[in-house]
């Protein structure tokens, strides 16, 4: 057994173990924590397939950003756990018979498949020589120039979802005071101050 | 030596096993959010799994795109979840019941 097969093994149990553990952890806090740990692990198998961008992709916008949104979520709420769990033993006996009827179909279909006559034929963009341009500057000259469209439509769809998500949650409070900016510039330092004048012996 | 069949069985597993979160889970959208996000791993170690294979690498560009909607759709499904606990106070899958659906 090489090195690489060794990390494969590795990395495969890892991110399933983690996967698993995200399903059945009773804190959701760990579920997170552990979501982090199968994008890790799964970030070294792209290593080793030679896909380095996607896999510092992954940790970057998965671990830095994906995971964290969850973390920052579970935190902010206070909900009972607890109960939620409560009733999860109750669905156990049809979540492992499901899994396990999808598993055997799957893995049936895994191990008929071939590949076809002319798939080598059908690429659309074959890998250059990795000695002589890497990973990165490869698909850095595919995507910005055969997919400049689709890219610039995931942008479309991140601004979409960003838009959408502050407009899902902003909300405007009635009992808190909120500052107003204009009222403020619009304020005439004349009218906001009166000089009286006090006659000695009679206050106001 | 380990082939792309291996990384297909544990993209696989992978899926299965966020099918089987997002059964087990009935009651609570945070978990059922995350196991959607190991589904759509599995199906991004497939696709890395088959680019590297053939040597193509419209794959990893596909990897990209569903790594986009995956942020995008964890950023809008964690927004809901959010104003939801606001309205109702809790997270449970059965009380979105305002349609009546």
């Amino acid at each position: 057994m090489t090195v690489a097969d060794f990390a494969f093994y590795t990395f495969a149990v890892v991110t399933i173990v983690a996967g698993l553990s995200v399903t059945m952890a009773r804190n959701p806090v760990h579920a997170v924590l552990w979501l982090i740990t199968a994008f890790l692990s799964s970030a070294g198998l792209f290593v080793l397939l030679g896909a380095e961008f996607v896999a510092m992709l992954m940790i970057i916008v998965y671990v830095g950003a994906v995971a964290v949104l969850f973390l920052f979520v579970v935190m902010m709420l206070d909900i009972d756990f607890a109960e939620l769990k409560s009733e999860m033993v109750k669905y156990v006996p049809i979540a492992s018979l499901i899994g396990v009827i999808l598993l055997v179909q799957l893995l049936l279909g895994v191990g008929a498949w071939v590949q076809a006559d002319g798939a080598m034929g059908l690429r659309q963009s074959v890998t250059p020589d990795m000695t002589q341009i890497d990973n990165t500057h490869a698909i850095g000259l595919i995507l910005f120039d055969r997919y400049l469209l689709l890219f610039q439509m995931a942008g479309l769809v991140l601004l979409v979802s960003m838009i959408g998500a502050i407009v899902l949650t902003l909300r405007h409070r009635t009992d808190v005071k909120r500052q107003n900016v204009l009222h403020q510039m619009w304020r005439d330092p004349a009218k906001s101050m009166e000089l009286k004048d006090v006659k000695p012996g009679q206050g106001l | 030596m380990v082939g792309v069949e291996h990384y297909v069985v544990v993209a696989t597993i992978l899926f299965v096993v966020g099918i089987f979160g997002i059964f087990l889970n009935r009651k609570n959208v945070i978990v059922i959010l995350m196991s959607i996000e190991l589904m759509l791993l599995a199906v991004n170690i497939n696709l890395v799994a088959f680019s590297s294979d053939l040597n193509d690498l419209t794959g990893q560009i596909f990897t990209l795109f569903v790594l986009t909607v995956a942020a995008a759709e964890a950023a809008i499904g964690l927004a809901i979840l959010v104003t939801f606990f606001r309205n109702k106070g809790s997270i449970d899958v059965e009380d979105v019941n305002v349609m009546k659906g």
